[in-house]
């Protein structure tokens, strides 16, 4: 077997040394009724080609986003990744080294993420950013349990426009520990109806901009009555690159912001893995979850970097630890730095704005078709249609043109009452092609 | 897993450098270059991407529209690669060196796994594809699926957990779901004291209260005082197995029994399964939910810190609470059932967005398929025989925590061999660094003092197993002959010396700022 070094020879020998007669010898603890002799109902060992048979036969029945006109979005985002992401996040260093734990040989990994966090605290407007949550919906989650330890309140208001999956997984999440979640009626354009509900109970407020409609809002109203109240704010974000045109959280008044960041340097990968990003005003970090990479020196006065106000943490706090989180996001981490760094200031704006103007021309276009109204008035770069008939169905029929329409609401919630509202994204690797055979694709189908 | 030395910071006021150390004229160490951050190189107009002019603006957006600098600076491609490879080269890892974190399963990461999970028709999908786009990726799901429950002997598995920790979660809320569902919510979950942080933490996230479960002195659970502790409002035991001491629970089956009849749920942590894969199945222990490391076991690379995925395997009771989504096969081929349709009415909610890291399920599954069910029970053997190896080795010098009877898949020393020397099991490991290994979990597990846990998992040589204690056979008589100086400035050899965590905890810098207090504005130059 290719992964195992260790020879029969070797094995022998090693028995010996150890003073055991067999391997079995080595298992003694294990109940003799759990111990099992016989191997288990699957094949055997296979070499590398036959492994890559099989999985390149499964990946061949998938459609890639890629094969055609593809305009999902809905909290994953299809952008361009420069080679140079995917070939350092491959490098032995960075691939298949653990957490840094040992600062003195993993430099590497926390000049990264001190990196890293300075990047997410710039494009949120805010003081500081952690290394990195599972995603933005668990990080979603996470934000609202930290504004029960800082407000010691445990109600929590959801705004209509929050990713349904961001809800339940809050909802799941934040329950369980004792919060009460209120999640608000799903509507499009309703952020500010949040305010309504603020009252002296409120630990925070959850609204997410530009929101599962793709509807961009301007918060700052929001968080006036949130901390008038005593509450918190979190601003929600799934689209990462949405920052480099829209005002930042921090600006609007967030004391949290949390993001998906998988549009940054990381390909859909189905779901995962992803990146969350979280970032909070100074005065919050100690109740933040996950870890945090800070400055310091060497004995030779170099300065340096290590993880620190581990005392937060589950591995030194155990059952008052902010968060249980341990593993995070590390690799996705770097390829969200490494591709920041490539676009910089100037390119981050550029390819937000080439976003933007992709999805006005596909609202357009999808506008000027009778029956098709675009709900998303002002957006980033998703819009919410409503179809004359339930969007399900006209997504599965289209696939028979070759387009990939967008993401049915339904799917995301199917209690909404929203079944002919389809949310459709467009970024850089859409096409003008992609748009107007997609357009007049729907045309064809709503007119027959 | 953990590494406990970060819980106590290190100074290095008591560092003596060594005596003609010698320094460049710039930083610098040979090929290890004295590296800026990005934020210091004036690259604030800088960009590596070649973007076309957008046709529009962004000025239909009005006060939406950032109008403030970001401060993000930008480097060209050259200049990025030089910086990230250079950053690369002050990394230990796994392909460079045995990597011997006890908890943690540091083991050999197949480049074909890579290459698979980058197949466009895995890496290039959309989350909420239409369902007859994706139906290689639902098959894979439920192979990967089969295989985690026919190796764990259990009837159902929750693939979307993130992390172990996560997994961890996942399987408490089912309990509690379980439990409420017969309208018995109960409020505690016990916890060995040898047991992982995460294990008390992820109990006090889903609301539960920790009692500890006191240890033997051969290092298992304490059998009486887990009875003692049992009652009608215990909802669970979280307990390791293979424990973290690298010691198999031998009493686990009547730690089950008596879990269950105290009607309890015996939650395993799966972080040690690679030590019995393919030679014990967790189901005919009595286990009735435990997370799986993909990370570990099943070989997807650490990545510095992530991502990881944390699978469930459910026993029939908890099975029904299990979070959306989950695989099954339909009419027209293989769909997802989420929680909003009715056959997820008892499904406790979702754990995350979407589907799970399907990008390591990916590399999990090529990793099973290229060991085979013969394979992976050979992982077990060779992980467990390269474990008590280093620890007969070892054991003339220094002192195992518990030398009676063998140990899994991990060697675990106490401090008592360092008495009297003036070197600390943190100087201990900080010299190992010179000698060119990453140390090993120290101060974990907490029962055990000054504890020190090396994994070295099956994809050791003998060879190079040989090496690193032959180099800790040299290290611990250093240290018993006084050596000291060598133990107490260590590491001298590393692209750092010993980094001051105290000053990093007490005066925070968690970003980069410019010194002279004003943003770089980024804009005006454009």
């Amino acid at each position: 077997m290719r992964y195992l070094p260790l020879t029969p020879d070797d094995r022998a020998q090693m028995l010996g040394v150890i003073g055991a007669a067999t391997i079995d010898d080595l298992f003694a603890d294990v109940p003799a009724a759990a111990r099992k002799s016989e191997t288990f109902d699957l094949p055997d060992h296979a070499g590398e080609l036959e492994v890559e048979r099989e999985l390149v036969g499964l990946a061949a029945l998938n459609r890639s986003a890629g094969a055609g006109p593809f305009f999902c979005g809905a909290g994953a985002y299809r952008h361009h990744v420069p080679a140079t992401v995917d070939h350092i996040i491959q490098r032995s260093e960075f691939l298949t080294s653990y957490t840094p734990y040992q600062p003195e040989i993993a430099q590497g990994t926390l000049q990264v993420l001190f990196e890293f966090q300075t990047q997410v605290a710039a494009l949120t407007g805010l003081d500081v950013a952690n290394a990195s949550m599972y995603d933005g919906s668990t990080a979603c989650a996470e934000a609202v349990m930290m504004a029960r330890r800082v407000t010691r309140r445990k109600k929590a208001i959801l705004s209509g426009g929050l990713h349904p999956h961001y809800a339940a997984t809050t909802q799941t999440i934040a329950h369980a520990e004792g919060m009460d979640i209120v999640r608000q009626t799903v509507a499009i354009d309703a952020e500010a109806a949040v305010v309504d509900a603020i009252d002296a109970e409120t630990a925070c407020v959850v609204v997410q901009t530009p929101n599962v409609f793709g509807v961009a809002t301007d918060v700052t109203a929001i968080a006036e009555a949130a901390h008038k109240a005593g509450a918190l704010l979190i601003v929600v974000t799934t689209e990462a690159v949405s920052y480099g045109l829209l005002k930042s959280p921090g600006e609007m008044g967030a004391d949290i912001a949390v993001a998906e960041g998988q549009s940054i340097g990381n390909a859909l990968n189905f779901g995962g893995p992803y990146i969350g990003l979280f970032a909070c005003r100074e005065k919050l970090v100690r109740q933040m979850p996950g870890r945090l990479c800070g400055e310091t020196v060497d004995a030779e006065g170099r300065r340096g970097f290590v993880l620190t106000l581990s005392t937060r943490e589950q591995h030194i706090r155990r059952e008052k630890a902010t968060s249980n989180i341990c593993t995070n996001s590390g690799l996705c981490a770097l390829a969200f730095t490494i591709h920041l760094t490539l676009l910089g200031e100037v390119g981050l704006r550029q390819l937000a704005a080439i976003n933007h103007a992709k999805a006005r021309r596909l609202a357009q276009a999808l506008g000027a078709i009778e029956g098709v109204e675009v709900l998303t008035k002002r957006f980033f770069n998703e819009i919410a249609v409503r179809l004359p008939g339930e969007a399900a169905a006209m997504v599965e029929g289209l696939l028979d043109d070759g387009v990939v329409a967008g993401v049915p609401f339904s799917r995301l919630d199917p209690h909404a009452g929203l079944d002919d509202v389809l949310l459709c994204a467009a970024t850089e690797m859409t096409l003008d092609e992609d748009i107007d055979a997609f357009a007049q694709a729907l045309a064809r189908r709503i007119g027959r | 897993m953990t590494m406990q030395n970060v819980g106590r910071p290190t100074r290095p006021e008591d560092v003596q450098p060594l005596a003609a150390e010698f320094a460049s004229l710039t930083g610098g160490r040979g090929l290890l270059q004295d590296e800026a951050l990005i934020f210091e190189r004036d690259g604030w107009t800088k960009t590596g991407v070649d973007l076309p002019e957008a046709d529009l603006d962004g000025s239909d957006l009005g006060d939406l529209a950032r109008s403030a600098p970001i401060g993000l600076p930008g480097l060209s491609e050259p200049e990025a690669m030089r910086h990230y490879v250079r950053l690369s080269q002050k990394n230990h890892a796994i392909d460079l060196a045995l990597y011997p974190l006890g908890s943690c399963t540091m083991k050999h990461n197949p480049r074909l796994n890579e290459k698979m999970a980058r197949l466009a028709g895995f890496a290039d999908l959309h989350p909420m594809a239409p369902l007859p786009t994706v139906q290689g990726a639902l098959a894979l799901m439920d192979r990967l699926s089969h295989w985690l429950k026919t190796l764990t002997g259990m009837p159902a598995v929750a693939l979307s957990p993130k992390a172990g920790a996560h997994g961890e979660l996942c399987g408490l809320l089912a309990i509690r779901a379980a439990h409420e569902a017969k309208g018995d919510p109960r409020r505690r979950v016990l916890v060995p004291t040898s047991a992982h942080g995460t294990n008390p933490a992820t109990a006090a996230f889903v609301g539960y209260s920790v009692t500890e479960i006191a240890q033997t002195e051969d290092g298992r659970v304490d059998l009486a005082d887990l009875a003692a502790k049992l009652g009608p409002d215990v909802a669970a035991i979280m307990v390791t197995n293979p424990n973290t001491c690298g010691l198999f629970e031998r009493d686990i089956i009547e730690i089950a029994r008596l879990t269950h009849e105290a009607g309890a749920y015996f939650y395993c942590d799966g972080a040690n399964f690679n030590a019995i894969v393919g030679r014990v199945r967790p189901g005919d222990l009595g286990v009735d939910a435990m997370h799986i490391n993909l990370h570990k076991t099943f070989s997807t690379p650490h990545g510095g810190g992530g991502p990881g995925a944390g699978p469930v395997v459910l026993s029939e009771a908890l099975a029904p609470f299990a979070p959306a989504p989950w695989v099954v096969h339909g009419a027209n081929g293989l769909t997802l059932v989420e929680e909003t349709v009715e056959e997820a009415a008892q499904a406790f909610g979702r754990m995350s967005a979407f589907h799970g890291q399907m990008g390591m399920f990916v590399r999990a599954y090529a990793y099973m398929r290229s060991h085979g069910a013969d394979g992976l029970r050979q992982v077990a053997e060779d992980a467990v025989l390269n474990a008590n190896y280093i620890k007969a080795r070892l054991s003339g010098v220094m002192t195992p925590a518990f030398p009676d009877g063998p140990c899994m898949h991990e060697a675990l020393f106490d401090d008592s061999w360092l008495e009297g020397t003036g070197v600390t099991t943190l100087d201990f490991a900080k010299a190992m660094i010179d000698e060119g290994f990453h140390p090993m979990t120290m101060y974990f597990p907490l029962v055990v003092h000054g504890a020190m846990l090396i994994e070295p998992t099956e994809t050791e040589s003998k060879q190079e197993l040989d090496r690193f204690c032959d180099a800790l056979v040299a290290l611990a008589q250093a240290a018993k002959a006084g050596d000291v100086d060598r133990f107490k400035g260590a590491p001298y050899l590393a692209p750092m010396r010993r980094l001051d965590e105290t000053l990093a905890a007490r005066k925070p810098r968690l970003t980069w700022k410019p010194e002279s207090g004003v943003a770089p504005a980024p804009l005006a130059a454009e």
